[in-house]
């Protein structure tokens, strides 16, 4: 690789990479996300690679990130043609060679079957799952090779960078980001073009800029599929926010048990760098920029804006308890943003775009897409990406498919330990930060847990405590005892112990832990329960005054209906 | 350094711009519960009992008085309906683990707190990490220090420190508002000797 020192060169060396591709070579791409992982795709990727080589073909095999259609992986597309097939095995390896990659036939027990109509779907853009999404943001990641930055620079990648460092000044690109009216995609939905603003306009010279990849709760799994999937697209907003901010240090941080992740980090961070497009006088513009990656001990907490930079600075990642923004004073007290994966993301597509385009697509408050995690009682679990306003009934019905065994869906749970539940009856509302947060329930980072009818949600606030008590980090009382008291009076509902007066008693406790707890995860640990009251106070009624499980599903209590 | 007006319980305070409402507090002669503070070392806003009303361009917070910082025109109340909930709350949360700390008692009588709220779990030790920091602020020694996180974090010595350390000093014990720390203490003597942990400190 050469050092690359204006937007020509860049130019140049993205023709040379695109004039060296042969569109109809054919290319393997399959997906090497955590969920085709875990489901044997590692297997598939070697058979591939195996009978290729026995057959010396001259076919490229690439494992790309996460496709999104997680629950009929291994997913296995064949390019040029984007002929997809699902829940691939390594058995089905030398059939799709001599089928599909050297005869152009297409193997029908392979492909996309929808379970009612009976109708089959060759191609991936026209699989329903697929088709009805808006991908701005992942759509790439089954077209390029995650480890390989000229895939990236082949898709257009870093021109919207080039653009900013060459053709605006930094202003200029925060009013675009702030005209776009991007909201951070982490949970707070706080709009990111005025918080880069406040560290821009911070007295401190130095001044920093971060990816927060501290994906923790249970449920959600879009970032990380957007960033080992498509590093160089964060990667790419990063850079684009420190230019706007004037910052010349960038930081990620991670999770340290993710090594897919980190090492498609590592690789395209030092082919950034290899290029000059990280370093010292970038494309020839005067501009310096470099990045570093942290790794987290495995805490929750972590994700907290003020523990993450205190993680970064090398110590127990406790959340500072200054009242003073980390924007205007983070690490070692420098202005610091910190801005979410998906939000970087989204930083090169207004850049490149424009926020006119930008803001087109969305509700009037909250624009663009969002990628949604789904998990839970639904037929598929996936990565999606849907406009916002996208109503809650299309993604759990047109994209998860509805909910499996035939069982009717109760009640929808956003944002994991510090987010909200809505029943089924709210379900036409959009996909909206404020009008979820209205309804008791915040987006969180956009990760959907559906719950059937055999849900008992005392033990699902039960379960969030259980959780938060061992990631919370202990320092302040209201958190640390508070968690403790309310997860001890849920697990003694859960177990026909419940007396009278629990439920006013979580609520007080509510009210001290949101009102007193230091930091912005120990004034949000309450939230679960709380809405969960507000919509299903007779479920919590019928443990304690009945001794009774309405959804049948605390043990105890269906073994004392059955004495 | 310029002086700062403010009010605290309707009372007019003079403070300067580096103080907190709780050091403006003090100077004015008007009191706020502490548990976790000491003028050595520096604030923590671990216990919240400090909590008070601070109203800010129009809007009422609730704020640690330890660590929030003094503005002009600051309105703070340090008593008030809600304010004494939250604290009834906390001291109620902490004597279920030390019912019998006499710091807590007294505090206990002033808000109404009920020591049998909660159901007992007598670890004794509040974690207000005064013992913690005294050490690591003022003697600069690190022997004790928190383990674990959440509901499980506890304070412990360092057997390897605390073995050259503590035997002279032990300043941390009267700062304890609970007899957690002796306790602790006690059993870093004997996971450190273990065959005379009984014995007195052995000739250095």
């Amino acid at each position: 690789m050469t050092r690359i020192n204006s937007v020509a060169e860049l130019e140049e060396l993205r023709k040379g990479i695109l004039s060296k591709k042969d569109p109809d070579k054919p290319c393997i791409a399959i997906c090497a996300g955590i969920s085709c992982l875990g489901l044997g795709n590692g297997d598939v990727i070697s058979a591939f690679k195996e009978e290729i080589r026995k057959q010396s073909l001259e076919v490229e095999v690439i494992a790309t990130g996460c496709h999104g259609f997680c629950e009929k992986g291994p997913i296995v597309v064949i390019n040029p043609e984007e002929i997809c097939y699902l829940e691939v095995k390594p058995e089905d390896v030398p059939e799709i060679i001599s089928q599909t990659v050297i005869e152009k036939k297409v193997i029908n027990r392979l492909v996309y079957t929808d379970p009612l109509s009976g109708e089959k779907a060759t191609h991936m853009s026209e699989i329903p799952f697929y088709k009805n999404q808006m991908r701005v943001l992942i759509g790439h990641n089954s077209k390029i090779n995650p480890k390989s930055i000229d895939d990236y620079l082949a898709m257009g990648g870093y021109s919207a960078f080039a653009k900013a460092l060459l053709g605006m000044s930094p202003v200029q690109v925060l009013d675009e980001i702030k005209k776009a009216n991007l909201r951070g995609r982490g949970g707070g939905g706080f709009p990111a073009g005025s918080k880069w603003e406040t560290t821009r306009n911070a007295p401190e010279e130095v001044k920093y800029v971060i990816v927060n990849a501290h994906e923790g709760e249970p449920g959600a799994f879009m970032d990380r599929a957007l960033f080992q999937g498509n590093p160089h697209s964060v990667l790419e907003g990063l850079m684009i926010g420190a230019y706007a901010i004037g910052s010349h240090q960038g930081f990620i941080y991670t999770r340290h048990d993710t090594p897919e992740l980190r090492k498609n980090l590592d690789i395209a961070l030092a082919q950034a760098e290899e290029y000059g497009l990280l370093g010292k006088n970038i494309l020839g513009s005067g501009f310096d920029f470099k990045v570093e990656v942290h790794f987290d001990v495995g805490i929750f907490v972590s994700g907290e804006s003020s523990a993450l930079m205190r993680s970064i600075e090398g110590k127990a990642p406790e959340p500072r308890p200054k009242y003073i923004r980390t924007s205007v004073s983070g690490i070692w007290d420098r202005p610091s943003n910190l801005n979410n994966v998906e939000t970087w993301a989204n930083v090169p597509l207004i850049i490149g775009r424009g926020s006119e385009w930008y803001n087109s697509i969305g509700t009037e408050r909250s624009k663009g897409t969002k990628l949604i995690s789904l998990s839970g009682h639904v037929c598929n679990s996936a990565v999606v990406e849907v406009p916002m306003g996208t109503s809650l009934r299309d993604i759990v019905y047109d994209f998860g498919g509805g909910i499996p065994n035939g069982k009717k869906l109760k009640a929808i749970h956003f944002g994991g330990p510090m987010g909200g539940t809505i029943p089924e009856s709210l379900i036409d509302n959009p996909l909206d930060f404020d009008v979820l947060s209205k309804l008791g329930a915040s987006m969180g980072a956009g990760d959907m847990l559906m719950m059937d009818e055999d849900t008992c949600l005392v033990e699902v606030a039960r379960y969030f405590l259980d959780f938060l008590s061992g990631e919370s980090c202990g320092k302040c009382v209201p958190c640390r005892e508070g968690i403790r008291q309310m997860l001890n009076i849920l697990t003694n509902m859960t177990k026909g112990k419940g007396v009278e007066g629990d439920i006013e008693l979580l609520e007080e406790l509510s009210e001290v832990i949101g009102e007193a707890a230091l930091c912005s995860l120990g004034r949000s640990v309450q939230k679960p329960l709380l809405s969960m009251l507000k919509h299903f106070r007779d479920e919590f009624e019928a443990h304690i005054k009945e001794q009774r499980c309405p959804a049948h599903s605390c043990k105890e209590l269906i073994a004392l209906e059955g004495a | 350094m310029s002086e700062i007006i403010l009010q605290i319980d309707g009372k007019d305070v003079a403070a300067s711009e580096d103080m907190t409402i709780l050091d403006a507090a003090k100077k004015a002669g008007i009191s706020i519960p502490t548990l976790c503070y000491h003028e050595e070392i520096e604030a923590y806003g671990g216990c919240r009992l400090c909590t008070v009303e601070a109203d800010v361009r129009g809007r009422t917070n609730i704020v640690a008085a330890c660590l929030y910082p003094v503005q002009k025109n600051l309105v703070v109340r340090t008593r008030s309906e809600k304010i004494d909930r939250i604290r009834k709350m906390i001291l109620e949360l902490l004597l279920a683990h030390a019912p019998d700390a006499f710091d807590l008692q007294d505090l206990a009588k002033e808000y109404g707190a009920n020591k049998d709220r909660f159901e007992k779990d007598s670890s004794f030790c509040i974690h207000c990490g005064l013992c913690v920091r005294y050490c690591a602020e003022v003697k600069k020694k690190n022997a004790i220090t928190f383990v674990d996180k959440g509901k499980t974090r506890e304070i412990s010595f360092i057997p390897e420190i605390s073995a050259k350390e503590c035997w002279d000093c032990k300043e941390c014990f009267p700062l304890c508002p609970t007899e957690a720390l002796q306790a602790a203490f006690v059993l870093a003597k004997a996971f450190t000797f273990p065959s005379s942990f009984l014995e007195s400190a052995p000739a250095k």
